[in-house]
């Protein structure tokens, strides 16, 4: 009975538009929702160092090796903040990477791809980035006081990053032939997965209605998508690249591009482990967390011991 | 204005230093996202950056004093291994994270005592250089010093792991005091330092800082490794040039 009012109480504090802060109460399944939706988008930060990491070595300028090295670095800073805000919630950053590493935590699906040329470094922060910053833009009016700051910071470095990725694009798409051979290819891999990023049609979501209902989720995956994809089709055009879907096509009453059937197949074998790169991604990441062992060991033990000195 | 001989000793010059800072900066890089926590991935990736954005000053400066037609982009990308005057030191594999810091260490040491000096050179530009480089180096060297102190006296494994990275790459300490005339020609014209004031300093510091750790001192005065400055590499670096520089040279006419 307690339970049902403070229940009533906490939807018309979201439906009033209020923020729901760590000490505040909520139901249990609220702060699960959220410890899976936060843990997810820091695990897809950190996981997706790997793909961009792999051309910071290989970055063809110095410039563009300065803006890599910063993006990726900036990738981490927004892993940092997503664990310390999912923290709020009781949830530590040792068992939540515990749960990627061991694969029971979902990461971006996106990352389960290949950057396989420098076009690609363009391509991510383009497309992958700017699907992301459409989604988590819609984030900041999540109900979550926590999650929802700490998406006004990421969302100014995505934007950042959405305009760098744009301008490799374009770059090679001014420059020579192979160079705009490279930008098409890029787009033509990257198109549907950037898709694909905004999860499955909202009738298909398991998680979509009761996330909307408690303010979690702000817009449904549909409409996010749309939204991206209206955006997106006209900056590939000035560019003269073609978006690999033969069924999109312009409505000019809704003035919204119409896309074609996206491969759901492929999105659900991916997010199963089948794509890819799936297990090279947590091979990384579990051997960067075990040949670390020694050193968090060492910093830890060198804690205790300043600590017992002093005491 | 200055003489051709000394234009020439400082394209030289400001190349050993560029160079160093390059092949650090690109080693680290290899170790984005493979740290050991979350927060050593950001604090190497900004040492690189740092190191990154120096290296580019030097670059650009070189390319300003040269008669042709270069941007400080085609030093990088368009010589080959035995035109790198790096130190052998900043080529060295990543091995484990005590070698790091301890390859951190040695390098940061001397590059505070380099920049302590730098900053009043008669050259305006790299003393405008050296006064925005002391700054990062202060950082780089306090996150060094303070692994040190945390992997000496943290675990037997740390202390042991860190103790077989300094003995191997104390070896390599010595060729930072390299010089020849390219030094003689910019010290006397009040440019360069003159790194054999501080050698004295920078080994006692070294050695502080290792016996702070729980380590043996280690002796300045053994054989050292070198060649690097002459263009007579490890084998490591056709490597990291190989990766470095791959697509501006696989498409030579292309902008990026």
């Amino acid at each position: 009975m307690e339970d049902l009012k403070r229940l009533e109480e906490f939807q018309a504090k979201i439906d009033a538009g209020e923020k729901i802060e760590p000490k505040d109460w909520m139901p249990d399944a609220y702060r699960k929702n959220l410890i899976r939706m936060m843990s997810q988008h820091a695990h897809s930060e950190i996981v997706g160092m790997l793909p961009e990491g792999n051309w910071i070595q290989r970055a063809p300028s110095l410039r563009r090796k300065l803006i890599a090295t910063a993006k990726v670095q900036d990738e981490a800073g927004h892993g940092l903040y997503l664990y310390s805000a999912a923290e709020t919630l009781g949830a530590s950053r040792e068992e939540l990477l515990e749960a990627l590493h061991n694969g029971k935590a979902k990461y971006s699906s996106i990352f389960n791809y290949p950057t396989l040329t420098w076009a690609d470094m363009g391509a991510v922060g383009w497309l992958v980035d700017g699907a992301a910053m459409v989604n988590q833009v819609s984030l900041i009016g999540t109900s979550y006081g926590p999650y929802s700051r700490a998406m006004v910071r990421i969302c100014r470095e995505e934007a950042f990053h959405n305009r760098q990725g744009y301008e490799i694009i374009a770059e090679l798409c001014n420059g020579t032939e192979e160079q705009k051979e490279m930008a098409q290819d890029a787009l033509n891999r990257w198109w549907w997965p950037s898709i694909m990023m905004f999860g499955p049609s909202d009738a298909d979501s398991p998680h979509s209605e009761q996330a909307l209902k408690w303010g979690i989720k702000a817009e449904g995956n549909d409409s996010l998508r749309q939204k991206f994809i209206t955006m997106t089709v006209p900056q590939a055009h000035a560019r003269g690249l073609t978006i690999p879907d033969p069924d999109l096509k312009y409505n000019e009453e809704t003035k919204q591009w119409e896309f074609g059937e996206v491969d759901w197949d492929e999105f659900f074998n991916v997010i199963k482990g089948n794509g890819i790169m799936n297990r090279k991604r947590l091979k990384d990441r579990n051997a960067a967390h075990d040949n670390g062992k020694w050193v968090r060991d060492a910093a830890a033990a060198y804690a205790l011991k300043k600590k017992t000195k002093v005491a | 204005m200055y003489t051709d001989e000394i234009k020439e000793a400082q394209k030289e010059y400001l190349l050993r230093l560029a160079d160093d800072r390059m092949i650090l900066s690109q080693r680290l890089s290899e170790l984005c996202g493979h740290g050991p926590i979350l927060e050593e991935d950001i604090a190497l990736t900004n040492i690189s950056l740092d190191l990154l954005g120096q290296a580019k000053l030097y670059y650009e400066k070189v390319a300003e004093l040269s008669d042709e037609e270069v941007t400080a982009d085609d030093w990088v990308f368009f010589r080959d291994e035995r035109e790198y005057w790096n130190v052998l030191l900043v080529e060295l594999d990543n091995e484990d994270f005590a070698h790091t810091i301890v390859k951190q260490l040695i390098f940061d040491v001397f590059e505070i005592l380099l920049y302590g000096e730098m900053i009043n050179s008669k050259d305006a530009d790299l003393k405008a250089i050296a006064e925005k480089s002391i700054k990062e180096t202060k950082y780089h060297l306090r996150h060094s010093h303070e692994w040190m102190l945390r992997l000496g006296g943290g675990t037997e494994e740390s202390n042991r792991r860190l103790r077989d990275a300094i003995e191997f790459l104390w070896q390599y300490t010595g060729e930072l005091f390299y010089t020849d005339e390219v030094d003689d020609i910019l010290v006397g014209a009040g440019i360069a330092p003159d790194v054999s004031k501080f050698r004295d300093e920078y080994y006692k510091t070294l050695n502080k800082i290792l016996v702070e750790s729980e380590l043996e001192e280690m002796d300045p005065n053994v054989w050292m490794q070198s060649g690097g400055r002459d263009g007579r590499h490890t084998e490591y670096m056709g490597h990291i040039l190989a990766t470095m520089q791959y697509l501006p040279r696989s498409m030579p006419d292309a902008q990026w």
